[in-house]
């Protein structure tokens, strides 16, 4: 019928055959990677995105979801993929209890709170407290995943389940900004004394923006833990904060197919260019500096909502 | 009873006394000005009732309970709807959603109901979009509903944020210099929407400067100077009072100045 | 007691350094309401600059160990102070009258732009400063033998913290760039040049910087390309806690969490000492969000 649902038909055909069509285990897994950022992308593209909240810390609940599940899985051997929903909600728990008295900081303020805390995560991490997270050398051991007794170890399988997880968070976060609940935070966003005056409670909308996001992070902190079945706090430091927060911002803040666009290029790109590995950041960050003189929307901008019955725009008004 | 009161309500900043023991009262259906020279605390007195300031003492009521301590929109909720002196609208949004952010108070549906399209949840969606267009063809935006609200004229720019307020239902309307750069046309077409607005049972309370609109406006207006109410009654009482007129001298003398 | 005091001038020590960086943080975001997070890696390239103009000319050697370095921490804060202008003119000015959340982002770019570039350029490895550039001797001070270097090293935070303190204060200059703070357009109407106000502030701050920068290399030895970005946040964290926009705040701030952190790191744990640096940020917003000298702004409606 229209263009859009075509190509997003064609696209989600060509990436379910992906694995059937090319067996190559190596650029599955590069896929593999695109998906699990596109998911960390979507949960903080909710925060950052939407509700315009300088997180710079979102490797935190991405850290706290994946210890709480390799701690879980490793101690009581709880299948892992059962962790999902509590590695979720106790990231969510952590980041209610850490945005509760900072959520109302302005921009450059929570940005770098939100940069101390995720420090202090990882600093925690590699401090091994409570004895749970061993040190700076991490987890190992964790159990592969089980769905219906296969046992999910090789890329293909990772491909379908962290795709297949992929396509669940699309659709949440697409219903949920074509809602009163996204159109509060887009208002909170464009103006938040306004929006309190008009009626949106503000301060509840913010934390539970940022406790979904964390929540969705978790989650995808799970599915990361049972694909490397070893954790260690170097892959929750700043500059993956950093990677996520590039991806929702080049990638379009606010818009889903800018995101996992973004997702592909900084994700899926650098592979192209191996030679050029230590000069990746570089780009990143002069990419991001011309990106905000010259397309500050990112690449793929959000599209407006529609609503049915709204008259169609006709040029400029005086 | 009267629809809002407030009694000796005090607000400094610092050491600065911006709002000294104003009492004053608004009757339901009465549309009522709040004037004074520049800097004599009206938006003050707004920020009050709308909760964006709290009061240092004193007591302001609403329909009999207090506001005292709510935050805006909990007091947006309770019947109170304002709009504001500098143009405060979600500029990259489009009209309908920035009338839509008027009615989210008035819509209950959850994340669970949004994330699964409940019929209840679609039903309200409908809902809002009714009230949305409504409100817009009440105010004479609708043929614009579908425009990023930053594409609007100034003059069109407050009636929407008018519009915005209207959509949350209110009993009160608090319209903070509504007629601010507006041309004489539009300030006309202004002087109809109050009245419109009025006979739909909403009452409002206005702070404006074009005092040919308050005049004709208003039923009753309150002045206040220096942070202190020194007048109140009906226009052409307060227009013969010879504090509001000094007031006013000193007040014209600075506008010219401007 | 002898231990308190040890810790105690080893944290003014290095709170005089968090000090000088937090200067050009608190500058910029006065004049122009910005978190320059790049602003951490230009005082990384003034370490690295130093190290250098080390090997190209040996200044020690030359001009005596005072006057070299003296000579030395000139020419770098020259360098770095055209970069820091470079980088205004490159990275923030095109962004002066877009969202706020855009000259964030751009900034975050550059910082890890820079970062990048110095890593490509030097190499990730730590790099050495030459030994005994100044000497070190112990001097005894309270009863307790301090190196002359810690003492050196908070001397002339100090004096340029003055400098900077006076210059701000009793010169037209000064004056222009504290009325900027206060509100840019208002002072536009006045006549003040803020486009020149925002270029001195970034030849100051960088300046101040990479002297820090220096001074780092100096003290503790060794280099490495992400130096800054710690520096540059526990800097920033000073420049918040003071209360961000004021001169005077910075400096206090600075000397207040160095000395916080060390006796942290002393009677605590050494492993924590960057997660206290940062819990102390987190309260002090929690308790007091415009810093200890910051005043209240209204929010206008």
């Amino acid at each position: 019928m229209n263009k859009n649902a075509f190509i997003i038909s064609v696209l989600l055909a060509f990436f379910a055959c992906f694995p059937v069509l090319f067996s190559n285990p190596y650029w599955i897994g590069v896929l593999n990677d695109i998906w699990l950022y596109a998911i960390l992308g979507l949960s903080l593209n909710w925060i950052v995105g939407h509700t315009g909240l300088f997180n710079l810390g979102h490797a935190a609940y991405y850290a706290v979801g994946a210890y709480t599940a390799a701690i879980l899985s490793t101690r009581y051997n709880i299948p892992i993929l059962w962790l999902l929903p509590v590695a979720g909600a106790a990231a969510g728990l952590f980041a209610l209890a850490v945005a509760r008295p900072i959520i109302h900081l302005r921009g450059d303020y929570l940005a770098i709170v939100t940069i101390g805390v995720g420090e202090i995560v990882r600093i925690a991490l590699e401090n091994d407290i409570f004895g749970l997270t061993g040190g700076s050398n991490g987890i190992f051991g964790i159990p592969r995943p089980e769905i219906f007794d296969m046992r999910i170890r090789r890329p293909w399988q990772f491909y379908y389940l962290i795709g297949g997880f992929l396509l669940i968070t699309i659709w949440f976060f697409y219903r949920l900004e074509q809602s009163r609940f996204g159109r509060a935070l887009n208002y909170i966003k464009e103006d938040e004394t306004a929006a309190e005056g008009s009626g949106i409670n503000t301060a509840w909308y913010k934390l539970a923006a940022f406790v979904i996001g964390a929540v969705w992070a978790g989650m995808a902190g799970t599915l990361f833990a049972a694909k490397m079945t070893i954790i260690s706090p170097g892959s929750f430091n700043f500059w993956e904060s950093v990677l996520i927060f590039a991806i929702v911002i080049l990638g379009g803040a606010g818009s889903i197919p800018g995101v996992i666009l973004g997702a592909f290029l900084l994700v899926g790109l650098p592979e192209f260019f191996r030679n050029f590995a230590d000069a990746r950041m570089l780009f990143f960050g002069a990419a991001m500096v011309l990106m905000m003189i010259f397309r500050n929307k990112g690449l793929l901008p959000p599209l407006a909502r529609k609503y049915a019955g709204v008259p169609r725009v006709k040029g400029g008004d005086a | 009873m009267s629809l809002l009161s407030l009694e000796k309500v005090v607000k400094t900043f610092g050491g600065l006394t911006a709002v000294n023991r104003v009492s004053f009262s608004v009757d339901a259906g009465d549309v009522v000005g709040l004037i004074g020279p520049n800097g004599a605390g009206k938006t003050t007195v707004f920020n009050l009732i709308t909760g964006n300031y709290t009061p240092d003492s004193g007591e302001i009521l609403f329909e009999g309970r207090s506001v005292k301590g709510k935050k805006p929109h909990k007091i947006v909720d309770m019947g109170i709807a304002r709009t504001f002196q500098s143009i405060r609208l979600f500029q990259n949004m489009s009209v309908v959603e920035n009338v839509l952010a008027g009615c989210h108070c008035r819509m209950k549906s959850g994340i669970f109901a949004s994330m699964i399209r409940t019929p209840g949840q679609r039903r309200e969606e409908k809902k809002a979009l009714e009230t949305a267009k409504e409100v817009l063809e009440f105010v004479d935006l609708w043929e614009s509903a579908g425009l990023s609200a930053s594409s609007l004229s100034y003059g069109k720019q407050r009636l929407l944020e008018i519009a915005r307020a209207l959509a949350s239902r209110p009993r009160l309307i608090i319209l903070d210099e509504p007629a601010g750069g507006m041309n004489d046309q539009e300030t006309a077409e202004l002087l109809h929407l109050i009245r419109e607005i009025s006979r739909k049972g909403i009452t409002v309370l206005l702070i404006e400067h074009d005092m040919g609109l308050v005049m004709r406006a208003c039923e009753k207006l309150v002045v206040i100077e220096y942070g202190t109410k020194i007048a109140e009654g009906r226009p052409e009482e307060v227009k013969n009072n010879p504090r509001v007129i000094e007031a006013y001298l000193g007040s014209d003398e600075e506008e010219d100045a401007c | 007691m002898d231990f308190f005091l040890q810790q105690l001038f080893n944290g003014l020590a290095v709170g005089g350094i968090y000090a000088l960086v937090a200067l050009g943080y608190t500058m910029v975001y006065g004049v122009m309401k910005l978190m320059n997070f790049a602003h951490g890696e230009l005082f990384t390239m003034g370490a690295f600059l130093g190290l250098t103009l080390l090997g190209v000319f040996s200044f020690t050697e030359v001009l005596g160990p005072f006057g070299g370095i003296f000579v030395l921490i000139l020419m770098v804060m020259g360098m770095v102070a055209i970069m820091g202008v470079l980088l205004e003119r490159v990275a923030y000015r095109p962004l002066r009258n877009s969202p706020r959340l855009s000259a964030i982002v751009s900034a975050l770019g550059a910082s890890i732009f820079l970062q990048n570039a110095i890593m490509l350029m030097y190499g990730a490895r730590f790099q050495v400063y030459p030994h005994g550039l100044l000497p070190n001797t112990p001097v005894s001070l309270f009863g307790v033998d301090i190196p002359l270097l810690r003492i050196l090293l908070f001397l002339v935070s100090v004096f340029m913290m003055a400098g900077l303190y006076f210059f701000v204060q009793r010169t037209r200059i000064g004056t222009a760039i504290r009325a900027a703070a206060i509100d840019q357009d208002a002072a536009r109407l006045m006549g003040i040049n803020v486009d020149r106000v925002i270029q001195i502030v970034f030849i100051i701050g960088p300046a101040l910087g990479a002297a820090a920068g220096v001074m780092v290399g100096i003290y503790y030895g060794q280099i490495n390309f992400t130096m800054g970005w710690i520096f540059g946040l526990k800097a920033f964290t000073a420049a918040i806690i003071g209360g961000i926009g004021n001169i005077p705040g910075a400096m206090l701030g600075g000397l207040l969490l160095g000395v916080l952190e060390t006796m942290g790191a002393a009677y605590i744990s050494t492993a924590w000492k960057d997660a206290i640096a940062f819990g102390v940020l987190i309260l002090i917003l929690l308790v007091r969000p415009r810093g200890i000298l910051g005043e209240r702004v209204a929010d206008k409606l």
